[in-house]
């Protein structure tokens, strides 16, 4: 079964059979605006939650996204080096920046579910 | 208390920008808008066509002295900039220095058009940050000659593109009578305005200073035109940075003289070896001497931008420079910045190795502009 979860600082993780999707809110790349690069990590990276995991940067500002749990990187979103804007169009889909192994199962239940990462942003 | 404790101040275009979806954000202690549809767009938007942009941030300034040799005298004592040969509506880029030759601000002075004002009147726009400080500067040094008024009453707004002539010929005469760096008095829509033929984007366009409680029925005016859509604060700086134009406090402050930060054209040919004014044998020295530094373009392949205090480093590492503005340009689709290097490397095509998050990323000394300013040389519709 899918499952979405959010970080207070706007990341998402989701959770299927097959494992789990980190990205950006949609909230968090219409904040950001027009995103000009990604800087994603190499596969096999260990981080642990809080850690900075990748670099989305727009015109007007580069901004850090953070391990919203502890994982190791399974793949990287490598269409994103050419067409970064995909994370405007689509941040909950295509846009997605990277697939991990999450560490520790229980960090997910710490994070927020839909409804509250709505009244989060609200 | 600073200025950026105090509450921003609302122009008088805010609940224009609110209604047409405007991020507000605090810049230099006013209320304005960061970006309306986004940056990228906006920034193309001015490139193609035409944008708006409040810019009443902006500090407006009439200068009042006697007559007009009287007031330009004193004002030359403090600007290098020529100021005797600004023919009537003529405008002037130039700063304001101290003793070491650093730059207190840049601005512009604007002679006003014939019959306009008192012939010892004199405009000047200096930076939104810097008003309180060019005004106690000026007044302490000339404010037993000429009468200085900032005025808090008047918004900017600044029409800006290929195609602002074409646009704002429908509702006055003004691109007709104007060329770049020239300004005369206008009504638009029966309302008074100052139009000067001049702007912060390397595209043709018009600042128009206009009173407060007038200036939302004249934007909604050029809005009516719809080549014209609103643009903020991120695309103004995208915008000037692909045009190689300086933002104070950023490539320049107190401590970079105009050698360094490569606008010696903000000094009159002319007033280099005249001397008398502030600062000014200061540069003089710099000139003769050749600056350490220079403010160079650089430009980077693929797409991370290199941004604002990003430091410039030799093939062993050391730090010997540093970037003061940056950004991806949306018209090369490349990042571009303006970085502070040694002379001896300000040359053309000369490898630059900047750090990017502790990573060497290396890039070339690029002819700025890096886009090709389109200003109109002579009055009309530049098409």
């Amino acid at each position: 079964m899918t499952k979405i979860a959010y970080s207070q600082d706007h990341e998402y993780v989701r959770t299927e059979a097959s494992g789990a999707t980190i990205g950006i809110s949609d909230y968090a790349q219409e904040q950001l605006g027009d995103i000009v690069y990604v800087e994603l990590p190499s596969v096999g990276t260990v981080f642990k939650k809080g850690d900075e995991i990748a670099v989305v940067e727009s015109v007007k500002a580069a901004s850090e996204i953070y391990a919203p749990v502890d994982c190791t990187v399974t793949e990287i979103n490598a269409a994103l080096e050419a067409n970064p804007a995909e994370v405007n169009a689509d941040a909950m889909g295509t846009g997605w920046l990277m697939k991990v192994s999450v560490q520790n199962e229980e960090q997910l239940g710490e994070l927020m579910d839909e409804a509250a990462y709505a009244t989060h942003i609200a | 208390m600073s200025q950026s404790e105090k509450t921003p101040i609302s122009t008088a275009l805010h609940d224009l920008h609110v209604s047409q979806g405007g991020r507000m954000v605090d810049f230099a202690g006013y209320n304005l808008p960061v970006q309306f549809e986004g940056i990228v767009k906006e920034h193309m938007q001015t490139r193609a066509s035409a944008s708006l942009f409040d810019v009443s941030h902006m500090g407006q300034v009439t200068v009042t002295g006697p007559d007009f040799n009287t007031t330009i005298n004193a004002l030359e004592s403090l600007f290098p900039g020529n100021l005797k040969n600004l023919k009537p509506g003529g405008m002037r880029y130039t700063v304001l220095l101290n003793k070491q030759g650093g730059i207190e601000d840049d601005l512009i002075v604007t002679r006003p058009a014939e019959g306009q004002a008192s012939d010892g009147t004199m405009f000047i726009v200096v930076n939104a940050a810097r008003k309180d400080h060019d005004l106690a500067l000026m007044q302490s040094a000339l404010g037993d000659i000429l009468q200085f008024k900032l005025h808090d009453d008047k918004a900017l707004l600044a029409l800006q593109g290929p195609l602002a002539a074409t646009v704002l010929a429908t509702l006055c005469d003004a691109p007709h009578q104007l060329s770049f760096m020239n300004s005369m008095p206008a009504q638009i829509g029966g309302i008074d305005c100052q139009i000067s033929r001049c702007g912060y984007t390397g595209e043709d366009g018009f600042e128009i200073s206009v009173a407060n409680n007038k200036a939302p029925e004249l934007a909604k005016l050029i809005y009516a035109d719809e080549r014209v859509k609103p643009a903020g604060l991120g695309a103004r700086d995208s915008l000037r940075l692909e045009a190689g134009l300086c933002l104070y406090g950023h490539d320049m402050n107190d401590e970079i003289d105009p050698v360094a930060a490569n606008i010696l054209f903000s000094i009159g040919k002319q007033r280099r070896t005249d001397g008398g004014v502030v600062g000014a044998d200061a540069v003089i020295d710099i000139i003769n001497k050749g600056s350490k530094m220079r403010r160079v373009g650089l430009t980077f392949s693929g797409r991370m931008p290199v941004r604002e205090g990003a430091e410039i480093v030799d093939n062993a590492g050391a730090k010997i420079g540093y970037v003061t503005s940056g950004t991806f340009s949306p018209c090369l689709e490349l990042p571009i910045c303006f970085a502070y290097v040694p002379a001896h490397l300000a040359e053309n095509d000369t490898p630059i190795t900047a750090m990017v998050r502790g990573k060497p990323v290396t890039g070339k000394v690029s002819p700025m502009p890096f886009v090709a300013q389109n200003y109109a040389r002579k009055p009309g519709l530049n098409t």
